[in-house]
């Protein structure tokens, strides 16, 4: 089992740290390459609804990606494309879902965020924002029946979503329970228009977990190297029996709400503020420093990404798309409850 | 000068908000930013302290404006899409629905719900609520299928002394447009002949008016007069003007976008059967959407809610019934 020394307290080898760490960038920058290919179908009016984008926080979103384990309970929100490949979620997978490929885990029926794999742990969200932390809790206290040990449930939500019922009544529940859950909440200033000083009014949201009776851990969401550190703590110490963690990264939406969005509402001061960091920036120079990647060798990296990206969405576009002739038009699993198609 | 239902919507606002003091507009990005859907514009600049920018806190959304309307104010409490109002549920069928009958207080809350498909929006950005809450007692249901009833109902909605929940269709906020605001209306609770005819009735609200006249309008080509009925308000339902027009046509389709279990199409259905069954020459039948959640890709959403062709076929079954 993983102890909470290992990401903290004792300096793990250098080695495994660039391992870490160039594991976790690899991550972070396909998914800002598969997001700017998104946009750019979106743009290209590709893509049918709307598109939301996680630019700044892949940092934050892979750091939890690869902190869980196979076996885990990963329920990603809007802007953890970095997670989710992070936690097995395939390029084709993620390309089939956006274009509604036939043959994608949604099959035309789902798009964009609201993907997933349940049976592999990947939870597939739901818009109504708060609602997945009560559903992780669940899983965990399916998996605690089982006996099963060693395992993590983690799900991100906004600023913004801590402001629902049902962020409350899960975390509670969750803490009450003493369940291995993490919490990473992406404090990145708005949901949508709406600034923090309008959605609550505690100094910082961190302040909450004293109230939940959880651990909190706060992080600079714009820098890599805190976020897989701390991230890893708390999934560490969710895993050895602490109970309930909940993260509060700082850091910025460096994209509107979705593509529809200008953002003209964003303070300035913020973009120009260390909080206005772009991650992948940060990324590019802590490598640089530590010596692990020349700036070549990163942008090599880039290009090899890119064209996977653009490999998966050619498949995803050759393939069938949804047919209303073939659609099962049933809702149900239970064959014999299921009324007629009309 | 053309405005669009989306317009009339944010029109008909000010309007309340420059007539009557009491009313205030509580809602997710409805101050500076204007609202998802821009219905409240530039409202709060030009009515500053009164368009208030809500947490993402829905069941709070409600209980404020149920709070504010028992000290007398008028609230209108915008979802940012009807589908989010499922998390203030509680307050609106269980807290609003009941005061005036438990307590003899009103309770005057507008509850302005973005409903319906649009392609590409999937199942939790498109979903048709009005016959969850007409189910509860307590609670007006209003669905404008025009420019002019989005803004004289809504304007008619605050007056009501009761909760309403307004539901305004996202399909018609841009694709609609008329020349100009109403001066007059019909009143709440009735139902309009949206065009005249004597072979078939199709009675329906909301977006699928337009597909209904569409079909309506087709089949005129081969000789049919198909008549429409536009709701309008579906709780309370106006039972008279619809058996009206079957009594005209003797054969009936109730058309709507949401859900086929139950709901506004049973009920109509359900009504002509037991109060006009002598009127009828066939039997009434019902088009509704997929007995499954909406689908996200245009493939299966164009199948999944009625259009102007299915309803075309529903109508030839009818004619020919
Ligand atoms: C219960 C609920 N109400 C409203 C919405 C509509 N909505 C979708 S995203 C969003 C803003 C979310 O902000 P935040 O939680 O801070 O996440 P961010 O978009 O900043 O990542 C809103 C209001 C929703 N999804 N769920
Ligand atoms: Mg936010």
């Amino acid at each position: 089992m993983l102890q909470t020394s290992d990401f903290a307290s004792v300096k793990p080898q250098t080695d495994t740290r660039c391992e870490r760490y160039l594991g976790a960038f690899r991550w972070m920058l396909l998914a800002r390459v598969f997001e700017e290919k998104l946009a750019s179908l979106y743009r290209g009016g590709k893509v049918v609804g709307g598109v939301f984008l996680g630019k700044g926080q892949e940092a934050l979103s892979a750091a939890l990606g690869v902190s869980l384990r196979k076996g885990d309970i990963y329920a990603p929100l809007i802007r953890d494309a970095a997670g989710r490949f992070a936690f097995g979620e395939t390029l084709l997978d993620a390309a089939r879902t956006i274009v509604g490929s036939r043959l994608g885990p949604m099959r035309g029926r789902e798009g964009n965020i609201h993907r997933g794999k349940p049976r592999e742990g990947y939870y597939a969200m739901i818009s109504h924002l708060g609602v997945m932390v009560s559903t992780v809790a669940g899983g965990l206290i399916a998996r605690r029946f089982k006996g099963v040990k060693d395992v993590v449930g983690a799900t991100c939500i906004g600023d913004g979503g801590t402001s629902t019922g049902s962020f409350h009544e899960g975390l509670n529940m969750a803490a009450v329970e003493k369940l291995p859950l993490v919490v990473v909440v992406a404090n990145n200033q708005y949901a949508y228009s709406t600034p923090t000083s309008e959605q609550y009014a505690c100094a910082d949201l961190i302040d909450r977990a004293i109230g939940y009776g959880v651990r909190g851990h706060k992080v600079d969401g714009t820098d890599p190297q805190a976020c897989f550190d701390v991230v890893g703590e708390a999934v560490a110490r969710a895993r050895s029996g602490e109970g309930p963690q909940m993260i509060v990264a700082d850091l910025l939406r460096l994209v509107g709400h979705g593509e529809h969005d200008d953002a003209h509402y964003v303070n300035h001061a913020l973009k120009v503020s260390p909080i206005g960091r772009d991650c992948l920036d940060v990324a590019r120079t802590q490598i640089t420093a530590a010596g692990w990647m020349t700036a070549v060798q990163m942008d090599a990296l880039r290009e090899q990404l890119q064209a996977e990206v653009e490999s998966a969405f050619a498949t995803a576009l050759r393939e069938p798309l949804p047919d209303p002739n073939l659609e099962d038009w049933r809702a149900l699993s239970t064959e014999s409850l299921a009324e007629g198609r009309a | 000068m053309a405005i669009t239902y989306l317009e009339a919507i944010r029109e008909a606002q000010a309007k309340l908000l420059a007539d009557d003091p009491r009313v205030f507009i509580y809602g997710q990005d409805v101050g500076s930013f204007g609202g998802a859907f821009k219905a409240t514009k530039g409202l709060a600049k030009e009515f500053p302290g009164r368009v208030l920018d809500s947490p993402i806190s829905e069941d709070a959304q409600v209980g404020v404006a149920i709070g504010a309307a028992l000290e007398g104010m008028r609230p209108i409490v915008e979802m940012q899409f009807a589908d989010f109002s499922t998390c203030g549920l509680n307050q609106i069928i269980n807290h609003a629905a009941t005061m005036f009958w438990r307590t003899n207080v009103k309770c005057p809350i507008v509850v302005r719900l973005p409903s319906g498909g649009t392609a590409g929006a999937g199942p939790f950005h498109s979903q048709s609520m009005e016959a969850l809450y007409a189910h509860y007692p307590g609670l007006v249901v209003l669905n404008p299928a025009t420019v002019e009833d989005a803004y004289s109902m809504l304007i008619a909605a605050v007056h009501i002394d009761d909760p309403v929940i307004f539901c305004e269709h996202k399909y018609l906020y841009y694709h609609l447009k008329a020349e100009s605001l109403p001066t007059e209306a019909l009143p709440v609770g009735k139902a309009r002949v949206a065009r005249p005819g004597r072979d078939a009735t199709i009675v329906t609200y909301s977006a699928m008016l337009h597909e209904a006249l569409a079909c309506a309008e087709e089949l005129a080509q081969d000789g049919w007069q198909i008549e429409v009925v536009d709701l309008r308000s579906v709780k309370p339902l106006d039972t008279d003007t619809i058996l009206g027009s079957v009594a005209r046509t003797g054969r009936l389709l109730v058309v709507g976008e949401a859900f086929p279990w139950g709901g506004v199409t049973a009920e109509v259905v359900a009504r002509v059967a037991t109060e006009g069954f002598g009127l009828l020459d066939a039997p009434p039948m019902r088009l509704n959407a997929k007995d499954t959640p909406v689908p996200y890709h245009p493939n299966l959403w164009g199948t999944h809610r009625p259009t102007a062709r299915a309803i075309i076929g529903a109508m030839r079954e009818l004619l020919h019934a």
